[in-house]
C-alpha cells in the first residue's frame, strides 16, 4: 500500500516536471519571437479549446449526458470576466485572475439553475435544456444593456499584446493543465466512480445508495465552472465579445472534439481538441464545408466507432515507461492513470 | 378586450404550427425514445421545397404542398434508415442516438446553407384570403387556416393511430418493441412509418409557417424545433392530444408575452415554461406516469 502511494507521488512529480518543461519550451518559443504572433495566438487557442473539450468530457464522457449549450456557459463566463476587468480599478494582472474565478462561479450558478430541473429526472432532458439555454442566453445578451447588446462588448484589455506576446500563454496553458488534472483526479476519485456508475446504469447506481441527482449535478456544475473560466480566457484572448460567436455551432465544435477523441478519454479530448483547432486554420479555403464535414464525422463515428477514435484509452507516462522497460504487463499499465477505466 | 382576443387568436394560430411539429416529436419519442433533433430541420427542408417548387419551378400551390409533404416523408424515412436504424437495432446507448440526431440536424442546416445561402429567403403569399371580421374583431386568414388544418390533422392522426392496422402496430411497438416483434409485427417498418408520418406533419407545419411568416432561413429549425419540443413536453411527451394542447398553450403564452411584456423575451418565456414544467410536472399535462421496470 505504502509502495503504491510512493509510486503515485513519483508519477505526479514526473508529470509535473514534464508539464513545466513543456510550458518553458512554449514560453521561450513565443516570448523570444521564434514563432510569430499568429502562432502564439494559435497556441493559446489550442489551450482554451483543450480546456473546453476536457470540461465537456466530464459530462458527456464520464457522466454520459449530452450537453448542447457549452458555448452558453462560455458566454456567461466571458461576460462575467470581461465586465469585472473592465470595471475594476485593479491592474490587469490582478483583476484578470479574479475575473476568471468570477467567470467560473457565475457559470456554475447558471449550471445549477438549469441542471437542477433537468438532472433530477431520468432521461435526455439535459440535452434539450442546454440547447435551449445556449440559444436563449445569446438572445438575452443581445437585448441587455450591460452586455452591450447585439454589438457585443469591446475594449476588453487584451492580455497578450505587441510588447508581451506571451502574456496569455501562462494563463491558458496552466488552466488547461489544471482542467486536465482536475478531470483525471475527479474521474478516479470516489465521486468520479459514483458518476461513472450512474453512466453505466442509473437505476442500479441509485439502488446502491448513490445520490444520483447530487452526483450528476456535481459533474455538470464542475464542467460549467471550467467552461466559464475558458470563456473568460477566450474573451481576453480576442479582446471583444461577439455573442454571435458563442452560438450553437460553437457548442457543436466542442462536442465533436469530445466525441471524436472518444467519450470518456481525456487523452482523446486533448488530442482531438488540438488537432481540430489547428486543422481548420490550415484549411481556411475549406471553411464553408467545415460544419458539413463535422456533421458527417459525427454521424459516422457514432455509427461505425461509437467509442470514438481512442475509446476510453488514457495515455499514461509511467505506464508507457513501464511497458518499454518491460517491468509491467501492458494490460496493467493502461490502468495506472485510467480516467474512464477503473 | 379586442386586443386580448386578437392576441389570443394569433397565439392559437402560432400554436397550431407548434402543435403539428410537436406531434412529430411526440410520436418518434413514443416509439423509439429518441429526441429527434433533426425534426426541426425537416420543417426547414419542407419550407425550402415549397419555395423551390412554387417559385423556381412555377408549379401551382397544391402541387407544391403535396410535393413538400412527400419529400419530407421520404427524407424522414431516409434519415431513419441511414442514421438511426443501425443504432436502434443494436441497442446503442442513448447518448449515441442523440449525438447522431444532432449530427443529422447540423448536416441538414449546413447543406441547405450551402445550397441556398444563409440569408433569409422571402416566400410569396400562398393563401390570399381577406381577413374575416366578427363584430369589430379582425381575424387574419392565416390564423383560421392554421387552426382548422391543425385540428383536421390531429383528428386524422388520432384515427390513424387508434383505428388502423398500422396504428395498432405503432402502439404495440411503442409499448414493447421486443414483444411486438414476436407477434409478427415488422418493427423496422413501423418505426420507418412513424418517421414518415411525423415528417409529413412537419411539412404541413412548414407550409403553415411560410403562410404565416413568409420567411425562410437554414437555421430556422433550431428554435422552432426547440419550441415544439417544449410544447410536446408540456403536453406530455408521447401523447397526441397532449402535443396539441401543449402547442396551443405555448403559442398563446408567446403571443401574450409579445403584446404585453416584450417581443424580445418570448424565447426566454418559452424556456422558462420548460424549466417550470420539468420542476413541477415532468410527465406533462396529459402524460402518464410510467413506472420503470428493471
Amino acid at each position: 500500500m505504502k509502495n503504491s502511494h510512493k509510486k503515485a507521488a513519483a508519477s505526479y512529480a514526473v508529470n509535473l516536471v514534464l508539464v513545466l518543461l513543456l510550458f518553458a519550451a512554449l514560453y521561450f518559443l513565443v516570448s523570444s519571437g521564434t514563432v510569430n504572433r499568429y502562432y502564439a495566438d494559435l497556441i493559446s487557442l489550442v489551450c482554451i479549446n483543450v480546456t473546453l473539450a476536457v470540461s465537456l468530457n466530464l459530462v458527456t464522457g464520464v457522466l454520459g449526458q449530452l450537453v448542447l449549450g457549452h458555448a452558453g456557459f462560455m458566454l456567461v463566463g466571458a461576460y462575467a470576466c470581461a465586465l469585472f476587468t473592465k470595471s475594476s480599478a485593479l491592474p490587469i494582472s490582478v483583476s484578470f485572475p479574479i475575473g476568471l474565478v468570477l467567470a467560473g462561479l457565475m457559470s456554475a450558478v447558471f449550471g445549477v439553475v438549469i441542471g437542477v430541473p433537468a438532472l433530477r429526472l431520468r432521461g435526455d432532458y439535459l440535452a434539450i435544456i442546454t440547447l435551449g439555454f445556449g440559444e436563449i442566453i445569446r438572445v438575452v445578451a443581445n437585448n441587455l444593456k450591460i452586455t452591450g447588446g447585439a454589438m457585443g462588448l469591446s475594449g476588453i484589455q487584451a492580455i497578450a499584446n505587441r510588447k508581451n506576446p506571451a502574456g496569455m500563454l501562462p494563463y491558458a496553458f496552466f488552466i488547461a493543465a489544471a482542467a486536465i488534472f482536475i478531470s483525471f483526479a475527479f474521474a478516479r476519485s470516489r465521486h468520479g466512480r459514483a458518476v461513472i456508475a450512474i453512466r453505466e446504469d442509473e437505476i442500479a447506481a441509485e439502488a446502491s445508495g448513490i445520490n444520483t441527482t447530487y452526483y450528476k449535478l456535481l459533474a455538470f456544475v464542475l464542467a460549467a465552472f471550467i467552461a466559464g473560466v475558458a470563456g473568460g480566457l477566450y474573451a481576453h484572448h480576442l479582446g471583444v465579445i461577439d455573442p454571435a460567436k458563442y452560438d450553437f455551432n460553437r457548442s457543436v465544435e466542442i462536442l465533436i472534439m469530445v466525441v471524436l477523441g472518444g467519450m470518456g478519454s481525456i487523452t482523446g479530448s486533448v488530442i482531438s481538441a488540438s488537432v481540430l483547432t489547428v486543422l481548420p486554420e490550415a484549411l481556411r479555403s475549406f471553411s464553408n464545408y467545415r460544419m458539413l464535414a463535422y456533421s458527417i464525422v459525427l454521424i459516422c463515428v457514432m455509427l461505425f466507432r461509437p467509442t470514438g477514435l481512442l475509446g476510453k484509452y488514457e495515455f499514461s507516462l509511467s505506464g508507457t515507461v513501464a511497458r518499454f522497460t518491460g517491468k509491467k504487463k501492458p494490460a496493467a499499465a493502461g490502468g495506472v492513470k485510467g480516467g474512464g477505466a477503473q | 378586450m379586442n386586443v386580448f382576443m386578437t392576441q389570443t387568436l394569433n397565439g392559437l394560430g402560432l400554436g397550431s404550427i407548434y402543435a403539428l411539429i410537436a406531434l412529430g416529436y411526440s410520436m418518434v419519442y413514443g416509439i423509439v425514445k429518441l429526441i429527434n433533433f433533426a425534426h426541426g430541420d425537416i420543417i426547414m427542408v419542407g419550407g425550402y421545397v415549397v419555395l423551390l417548387m412554387m417559385v423556381t419551378m412555377g408549379l401551382p400551390l397544391w402541387m407544391a404542398v403535396i410535393g413538400s409533404v412527400l419529400f419530407c416523408a421520404l427524407a424522414g424515412v431516409l434519415i431513419e434508415r441511414i442514421a438511426y436504424r443501425r443504432l436502434l437495432n443494436h441497442g446503442a446507448p442513448r447518448i449515441s442516438l442523440l449525438i447522431t440526431a444532432i449530427g443529422v440536424s447540423i448536416f441538414l442546416q449546413n447543406l441547405f446553407q450551402l445550397i441556398f445561402g444563409s440569408d433569409a429567403k422571402s416566400v410569396p403569399q400562398m393563401f390570399a384570403f381577406p381577413p374575416i371580421a366578427i363584430g369589430s374583431l379582425q381575424i387574419a386568414s392565416s390564423t383560421i387556416i392554421n387552426i382548422v388544418v391543425s385540428v383536421l390533422m390531429m383528428i386524422g392522426l388520432h384515427l390513424l393511430v387508434n383505428k388502423s392496422r398500422m396504428g395498432k402496430a405503432m402502439r404495440a411497438t411503442s409499448e414493447d418493441a421486443g414483444a411486438a416483434m414476436l407477434m409478427g409485427i415488422n418493427t423496422n417498418h413501423t418505426v420507418a412509418f412513424t418517421f414518415a408520418v411525423g415528417s409529413a406533419l412537419a411539412a404541413v407545419g412548414a407550409v403553415l409557417y411560410c403562410n404565416t411568416y413568409p420567411q425562410l432561413k437554414p437555421v430556422m429549425g433550431n428554435l422552432l424545433g426547440l419550441k415544439a419540443f417544449v410544447a410536446a413536453v408540456l403536453g406530455g411527451i408521447g401523447s397526441i392530444p397532449g402535443a396539441m394542447l401543449g402547442g396551443y398553450i405555448l403559442g398563446v403564452a408567446e403571443s401574450w408575452t409579445k403584446s404585453y411584456i416584450s417581443s424580445n423575451l418570448t424565447d426566454a418565456v418559452v424556456f422558462g415554461i420548460l424549466i417550470v414544467v420539468l420542476l413541477l410536472k415532468p410527465t406533462g399535462l396529459l402524460g402518464k406516469n410510467v413506472k420503470e421496470k428493471v
